[in-house]
């Protein structure tokens, strides 16, 4: 009986090398078709990546040939569509320092707070309630953010600000800062939960209370965690669009008066897109300058976290 | 027995996680400047023990003591008692050297700075390090980071942390378990100046170590049901050479645990 059977396994076993090695094969050229077309795929957002940067560099240099880059960096005047024609950056960059600066700082302590409850106060009953409620505010569309500051906060401040403009940095700012939040308190979290539970017992050990807890050895020991968040989260505050077409306003200002109308780097690419500005003219090419300016914005804020991350990683 | 008056006491004491009993009816009486070894079998309860002297399981979700734990005659589980005030007063050492990713000055600093501790700060740090038997070593390193110490150094750092607060009780979980045998020395060598000056309650598994440094020593064992309750408790010599109970006899002869 055990021999029949053990007989009959071995002949099975046999019979099928064949179709066993055919299979191998088979599996093999999966695997490599499978292979080539991951790689693919990671080639093809390199090169658009790529494609993006040449073609920004290229309309930009056609740009820089008649405007000199002395006049875009340091001009304060920006007024390409009129005469006169001046190519001034500066106030485009300080509508997006301010409506940015007004985001972040609303994001960062708000966002950071939420932080410290959800993972140094918060059961892990409201914790699990609470990350996912917080993260939907950032899957409301950009497009119902700017219509919120226009037609909601807007009105709301001008009751505190009665000579505020319509089309204001303030209530874009601040709705922009509400926007990010999720992106500085859940990244900020996620660092802060990675603490180990021995730093905590040695700080609780030594007689601090939660609050001292969180603030000087969490967080502390969370810093590149955060920082790296809160970079994320003013990159894509400097990067915002549609708040800013919806709600900042048009007119290219240097000025820190959050009460004023400006215009954004973003917003200013918006406008020249949609309108009828000529191709082939220099006013056409602002577009690309602006955009590699805000290109290498970004680029530099991500380089920064980068090497911030690398640099100060949490060693414990 | 030697006559010492008393430090921490535990009455009737039982512990919970949860719906899990840990702990059941503990009575123990630890002495003022001595070396108390609390020792049993893993998973017996030494460390859940340990944390009921300086409430370190209030942060534990879902725990729940009952009984009672005086300590200088004062229930420290009172309505009235801030738990953060029995920690700095009874301090705690960890199994695990855990150093802040500060600097050692930072490190040996922390308490006294949360705690609002007026006065001048380098001088304690300094009294503290050398009370730890560290100074000499890492004097030149303050300001540099502790991680960057040996697993001994950051263990007598730890010391040193809490001895910064001139606590009345120093607690120490297993504070040897990941050191090597020189290290280890050093630490225990520590523990028998200290305790001049402190009360020191010192869970181990080694029953050696228990023999060298300590005065008094309880034995602890789980019950049926995983509870950990006392089986003998008295001073170091008689509990080794001379055990009351049988289950202390086959522990310490080592054939359980
Ligand atoms: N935070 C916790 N939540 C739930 N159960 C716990 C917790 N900590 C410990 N326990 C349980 O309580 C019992 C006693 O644990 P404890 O850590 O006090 O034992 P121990 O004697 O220190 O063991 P060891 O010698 O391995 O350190 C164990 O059964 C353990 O599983
Ligand atoms: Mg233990």
């Amino acid at each position: 009986m055990l021999q029949r059977s053990l007989h009959s396994a071995r002949t099975g076993v046999e019979g099928s090398t064949e179709s066993l090695m055919r299979l191998r094969r088979q599996s093999r050229i999966r695997e490599a078709v499978i292979q080539r077309l991951l790689l693919t795929c990671a080639l093809v957002s390199v090169f658009t990546t790529v494609g993006i940067v040449v073609m920004l560099v290229v309309q930009a240099a056609g740009f820089f040939s008649e405007v000199s880059a002395l006049e875009f960096f340091t001009g304060t005047q920006w007024t390409p569509l009129f005469q006169p024609r001046r190519f001034g950056v500066l106030p485009l960059v300080g509508g997006t320092i301010l409506t940015a600066g007004i985001a972040i700082l609303v994001a960062l302590p708000i966002g950071l707070a939420a932080a410290i409850y959800l993972s140094e106060y918060a059961h892990d009953r409201v914790r699990r309630a609470v990350k996912p409620s917080l993260e939907i505010l950032a899957g409301v569309p950009t497009v119902v953010y700017g219509y919120f500051a226009l037609t909601f906060v807007t009105p709301l401040l001008r009751n505190v600000f009665p000579d505020m403009i319509v089309f204001n940095a303030l209530s874009a700012g601040l709705v922009m800062g509400v926007m990010i939040i999720p992106m500085v308190s859940s990244l900020s979290e996620d660092a802060m939960v990675a603490v180990p539970r021995s730093l905590r017992d040695a700080a609780y050990g030594l007689g601090a209370n939660r609050f001292e807890v969180a603030t000087r050895v969490v967080m502390p020991a969370a810093t590149s965690g955060i920082v790296a968040a809160c970079i994320l989260a003013l990159s894509r505050a400097v990067g915002e669009t549609m708040i800013m077409v919806i709600a900042a306003g048009s007119t290219p200002r240097l000025t820190f008066n959050p009460l004023e109308s400006i215009q954004t780097m973003t917003a200013y690419i918006v406008q020249i897109s949609l309108g009828e500005t000529p191709h082939g003219t220099v006013e056409y090419y602002t577009l690309f300058a602006v955009g590699l300016l805000l290109f290498v914005m970004t680029l530099l804020m991500n380089l920064f976290s980068q090497w911030f991350v690398g640099r100060y990683r949490e060693k414990y | 027995m030697i006559h010492a008056t008393v430090s921490l006491e535990a009455k009737g004491l039982e512990l919970w996680y949860g719906k899990f009993q840990a702990l059941r009816g503990i009575s123990v009486v630890i002495p003022h400047n001595q070396i108390t070894a609390i020792i049993g079998p893993s998973g017996c309860g030494k460390s859940s023990l340990l944390r009921c002297f300086n409430r370190m399981n209030d942060l534990i979700p879902g725990s729940r003591v009952k009984g009672e734990v005086l300590f200088d005659g004062r229930s420290i589980y009172g309505a009235d008692v801030d738990p953060t005030e029995v920690r700095y007063r009874i301090g705690m050492v960890f199994q695990k050297p855990n150093p802040f990713p500060k600097s050692v000055f930072d490190n040996v600093a922390f308490g006294p700075r949360v705690n609002g501790i007026q006065g001048n700060l380098e001088e304690r740090v300094e009294h503290a390090l050398r009370r730890a038997a560290l100074w000499d070593e890492i004097k030149d390193r303050l300001h540099k980071s502790a991680m960057q110490l040996s697993g001994g150094q950051q263990q007598r750092l730890c010391i040193a942390r809490t001895l910064a607060l001139e606590p009345e009780v120093i607690l120490m979980d297993e504070p040897c378990s990941a050191l090597d045998p020189v290290a280890t020395l050093k630490i225990e060598d520590l523990m028998k100046s200290l305790v001049e000056e402190y009360t020191i309650v010192i869970v181990t598994h080694n029953m050696q170590q228990a023999g060298r440094v300590s005065d008094m020593a309880a034995f602890l064992m789980m019950e049926e049901d995983r509870a950990g309750t006392l089986v003998e408790y008295g001073p170091t010599a008689q509990l080794f050479t001379n055990p009351k109970d049988k289950r202390t006899e086959d522990y310490i002869t080592g054939r359980i645990g």
